[in-house]
């Protein structure tokens, strides 16, 4: 952040790289899109041959680590390059919330996006990873504005609501973009005076809160995850604020992956459009079979801090 | 007058907004009936193959291919820029492209997210100062055909210690052909309107 004026510029040949600007400008240019969970390089081709705008390499989907229980930890490299070989798209991975080594083994990886993922098991209960000092980007998951603009405040360049992730239930997911989303629109209306308020209430920097309510708008992208299952889902969440999907077990747990991917792909650029949703939702078969989310014996959402 | 951003996926918002700051009325695009008495159209950045399956599933594809071969004015920026080019490497085989300016692209062809990186370019025409340039996962022009007006180069790169490559020195980075632009960075990532400003002056028939 901090750009000097235009004025002061002159084509001198210095290329910085790994600055605010690029890191969430990868964000901007997957909006409209739809990142897909995929545990190898056949579902990574599966996944680009779908439409995917990227892909999230991890060693299980979050409906298998929650079956399996146990301790989620960053995939194997070997499984992550066998990932980034197979695809053009860009490739994610995650990292446990807190734990920087393995965030930067994932630099090391040359991997294009770090998740900092409470889909994993956590690594630090206190403190997320210091994101400013990393040339690679990183997304982080909120439950609410305040998580939001904390993660922000430490370098991530892009959010996701993170929803319930392996349960196949949308609930969670709208709960939390309403939350985020609600907050920033009562923010454009508060007086300068409140803003303070605001800040304190969502032990949040005032500076973010600030430029909400100049912007409307987070100071990065939001997208969406945890729960998105149809083509109905992603125009859902789309149509209430989110700027791209997340799927994870969606596909690869459904009867038809292909079919569904493909679908949720087109339902996410044609979000408003319910013809086309309606089209594209026809004979898709068995969608992954979901759970209530008051059956569930870890909530992953409550991660992160 | 009113220029059309395809709207499929990527930053279109941005390109809306340069658009409107320009005076311009601007209309998404993400039907063959979008594409009616449109003075001239932008590819957004995006992901190129995820805009190459969508324009066929919206059935925009060949609606837009014609309007291009007609000689509709369009500015390609980035992943824009590789549906426009020739010939692309690194792409996908069944990636679809119109083929409109006659340029050889390696899609990330700069490496990897982390080689993405921000620079100042002069660019023909453009008066005052220079343009300053954001690339993500870029594209790298490995040809151009002599009938191609080459706008810009990429400077060569000013570090000179240690292990930073210089991909890309002296490589064209705005070019033109006729009523195709393009560049392979995001000029609507930035506040500066100038390269937007030089295309809305080609679907005024300006040169």
């Amino acid at each position: 952040m901090g750009d000097s004026p235009i004025e002061s510029r002159s084509a001198t040949g210095n290329r910085p790289t790994g600055t605010f600007t690029v890191k969430r400008g990868l964000a901007d240019m997957l909006r409209g899109g739809v990142v897909m969970d995929v545990v190898d390089a056949e579902q990574a081709k599966l996944a680009e041959d779908s439409g995917a705008v990227a892909v999230m390499a991890l060693e299980r989907v979050p409906a298998d680590i929650r079956r399996d229980g146990g301790v989620a930890r960053m995939s194997d490299p070997a499984m992550i390059e066998g990932i980034k070989a197979a695809v053009t798209v860009p490739v994610m991975a995650k990292a446990r919330i807190g734990h920087f080594a393995e965030a930067q083994v994932l630099a090391a990886l040359g991997v294009d996006y770090v998740d900092e993922s409470e889909v994993l098991t956590p690594a630090d209960e206190a403190h997320h990873i210091d994101k400013w000092g990393y040339d690679v980007p990183f997304v982080c998951g909120a439950t609410n504005l305040g998580e939001a603009l904390r993660r922000i405040s430490e370098g991530a360049a892009l959010i996701r609501s993170k929803g319930e992730a392996g349960t196949g239930n949308i609930v969670e997911a709208v709960r939390h973009l309403r939350a985020i989303l609600g907050d920033i629109r009562r923010i454009t209306q508060a007086d300068s005076a409140e803003l303070y308020g605001w800040a304190k209430q969502l032990a949040a920097p005032i500076g973010l809160v600030q430029e909400i309510a100049g912007s409307g708008r987070l100071p990065v992208p939001l997208f969406c995850a945890g729960g998105i299952a149809t083509p109905a889902d992603a125009s859902l969440v789309m149509q209430l604020g989110a700027e791209a999907v997340f799927v994870g077990s969606g596909i690869f747990k459904s009867s038809d992956p292909e079919r569904r991917a493909r679908a949720i792909v087109e339902a996410t650029a044609h979000y408003a459009d319910a013809h086309l949703v309606a089209k594209v939702s026809t004979g898709l078969g068995d969608a992954m079979a979901g759970q209530e989310i008051d059956t569930l014996d870890v909530r992953l959402a409550a991660r992160g801090w | 007058m009113t220029i059309g951003v395809l709207a499929l996926q990527g930053d279109v918002r941005e390109h809306m907004a340069a658009l409107a700051d320009l005076g311009e009325v601007g209309r998404l695009v993400s039907g063959p009936a979008d594409l009616v008495a449109l003075a001239g159209i932008i590819l957004p950045g995006g992901e190129s193959t995820t805009l190459s399956m969508l324009l066929e599933s919206s059935g925009l594809l060949d609606p837009l291919a014609a309007a291009l071969t007609d000689g509709l004015p369009v500015f390609g920026t980035c992943a824009g820029m590789i549906l426009l080019a020739e010939t692309v490497l690194d792409g996908r085989p069944d990636q679809r492209r119109f083929g409109v300016i006659d340029i050889t692209l390696r899609r990330n062809g700069y490496g990897r997210q982390v080689a993405s990186f921000e620079c100042d370019l002069n660019v023909a025409g453009i008066e005052g100062p220079s343009v300053h340039a954001v690339f993500i996962r870029a594209p790298v022009v490995e040809a151009v055909s002599p009938d191609i007006e080459v706008l810009a180069t990429l400077p060569d790169h000013a570090y000179t210690g240690g292990d930073v490559r210089n991909v890309g020195g002296g490589r064209p980075v705005v070019c033109r052909q006729g009523p195709v632009l393009v560049t392979a960075f995001h000029p609507e990532l930035t506040e500066d309107r100038r390269l937007h400003q030089l295309f809305v002056g080609m679907t005024k028939g300006e040169r």
